[in-house]
């Protein structure tokens, strides 16, 4: 009985795995590719864990305990993760694909400020380059 | 490495691949850092299936650290995209 419902959890967690893989090769631009791949990622990849401590159960505790504690290390840190990473790519300059409709980041309070600091850092350290010029 | 739990590996080789793909190909960094992350998440589920597969649990103490290894990556690889160096 363990067994039947530990190997039906694995493997929906591995067509989740394979769907979601899927959306990272197919899909047109980063934002589009990381919500895909990370939404469903997560999901196969806790569905598989889950999957693992079911089907060893109190015979191999060891190895239910261990894969329930990733499991939920995976689900706190997978989104955070995903978060940066979009944050860090649209900071970079990563445009949106064409098919978009709409960008509220980029009139938002946050991005404006962080374009301001990014350029006078940019100038302070070119003023800093030629004084190091000057004294060389 | 018999029954189910071994035949399941090889979709999950296949989704690797597929990541490998977005690795080599991608058009930007993010991109790369992207596929990156999701393969470091693919390889735990690998791990934990292996550990099943074989009835090991270090094969599990592997999966866990790995999974802190590539947050800790994801979270240096965003920062490194910002723009800013680590210090600040």
């Amino acid at each position: 009985m363990n067994e039947t419902i530990g190997t039906i959890l694995i493997t929906v967690g591995v067509v989740f795995d394979v769907l979601g893989c899927l959306g990272l090769v197919r899909l047109p631009d980063v934002y589009n590719r990381l919500q895909a791949a990370t939404k469903c990622v997560t999901l196969g990849t806790c569905l598989i864990l889950l999957g693992v401590a079911v089907n060893a159960g109190w015979g191999n505790a060891p190895l239910a305990i261990k894969s329930l504690l990733c499991a939920a290390f995976i689900l706190l840190t997978s989104p955070v993760g995903a978060h940066a990473l979009a944050r860090g790519a649209y900071r970079s300059g990563v445009p949106l694909c064409d098919a978009s409709v709409v960008d509220e980041y980029a009139d938002s309070q946050t991005i404006k400020d962080y374009h301001q600091a990014k350029a006078a850092a940019r100038t302070a350290e070119q003023e800093q380059g030629h004084a190091k010029a000057k004294t060389a | 490495m018999t029954g189910l739990s071994g035949i399941l590996l090889f979709p999950l080789v296949f989704c690797a691949f597929m990541c490998l793909y977005r690795i080599g190909r991608g058009p930007s960094a993010p991109d790369r850092a992207v596929a990156i992350d999701i393969l470091g998440t693919l390889i735990v589920a690998f791990t934990a299936l292996i550990g099943l597969a074989t009835g090991r649990d270090w094969y599990l103490t592997i999966a866990l650290a790995w999974a802190l290894v590539s947050f800790i990556a994801a979270i240096a690889l965003a920062k490194y995209l910002e723009g800013w160096m680590f210090d600040e």
